[in-house]
């Protein structure tokens, strides 16, 4: 379908829009030869963090809008269920091919063929690049979360692409 | 026709209350605050039911020598509190029901919106922001003579 690749697009711009060095690292950088390093490194770590704040927003409002007009959700486990089956059909077409728990608060959703990945080669040569195209899909999931009224801390890893884990840890106070 | 409508965050605070003006309004705030107790005891003895599907209309909460009080709670733990006459008795469980999913659907949308933070009040002070909500709030408002 073409309304799935609209979005792939969207993405890869967004990512590409929002990689962009500043060339003005920002106050507190020294003019010292290595101050080179620090300052991007700072850059990059905001621009992933801004990424993953739109995803945020993004998902407070899908996990508003997608529920059905049951209320379905017991426990955590059928949220995370939701999440992997329902929000994951809506957005990439796939349902999550597998999760896991410890049952102490830790989930590990794993995707095989994660849609925002299959653009690139298979395999480990953009392993470095791909963290920053999960930088939303994380964001996603916590946003999502958030509204079902989860507080988490979700962070991706890749092993090979195109497939990829979510760790969805769930913070109790 | 509702008298009295609110919407409460799941903390407890409330989003968006609005009444008819000529009535005292604090009466209404006040009676939306008590509410809130029933809302939080028909969703805990929800929980502990073994019933599979669970609604999100809750019915009636109280009734009161004027006003009836119906209630209605999303999957976000965000509820919605309507306060009717009891007057008006050719109100029938189908159009409050009706009435809640017009609500439903509206927040959602509000919630859609991207220059509103989740959390904050619903005021239709910026336009268009809380503006089409408000509009649905006001049609299902009772006019009062």
């Amino acid at each position: 379908m073409a309304d799935a690749v609209l979005f792939e697009f969207l993405h890869t711009e967004m990512v590409a829009e929002l990689w962009a060095h500043d060339p003005d690292p920002g106050p507190g950088v020294s003019a010292e030869p290595r101050g080179e390093e620090p300052g991007a490194a700072t850059g990059q770590n905001m621009n992933l963090s801004v990424l993953e704040s739109v995803g945020f927003r993004v998902g407070q409002a899908l996990g508003e809008r997608l529920p059905r007009e049951m209320l379905a959700f017991r426990e955590e486990l059928d949220v995370l269920k939701f999440l992997c089956k329902d929000l994951w059909l809506a957005i990439f077409q796939k349902q999550m091919d597998s999760l896991r728990t410890n049952h102490q608060g830790t989930y590990v959703l794993q995707d095989n063929s994660f849609p925002l990945l299959l653009p690139m080669a298979a395999g480990l040569q953009y392993l470095e690049e791909a963290p920053k195209f999960l930088a939303f899909t994380c964001g996603l999931l916590r946003g999502a979360l958030c509204t079902l009224g989860i507080e988490s801390v979700v962070t991706a890893s890749v092993a090979a692409l195109p497939g990829c884990k979510f760790q969805v840890v769930i913070q109790n106070s | 026709m509702a008298v009295c409508v609110a919407v409460i965050a799941k903390e407890n605070y409330p989003l968006y209350i609005r009444s008819t003006p000529t009535e005292n309004e604090l009466k209404f705030h006040y009676m939306v605050h008590t509410s809130l107790d029933v809302v939080d005891e028909k969703i805990s003895a929800m929980g502990k039911a073994l019933v599979d599907q669970r609604e999100l209309y809750l019915g009636l909460l109280y009734p009161t020598e004027d006003y009836k009080v119906y209630g209605y709670v999303t999957n976000s733990k965000v509820k919605f509190v309507m306060v009717v006459d009891s007057s008006n008795t050719a109100l029938r469980d189908n159009e409050i029901r009706s009435m809640f999913r017009k609500l439903h659907n509206s927040y959602t949308d509000v919630m859609c919106n991207p220059f509103y933070n989740p959390g904050d009040r619903i005021q239709s002070r910026f336009v268009c922001l809380g503006r089409a909500f408000d509009n649905m709030v006001t049609s299902m408002m009772i006019p009062v003579c």
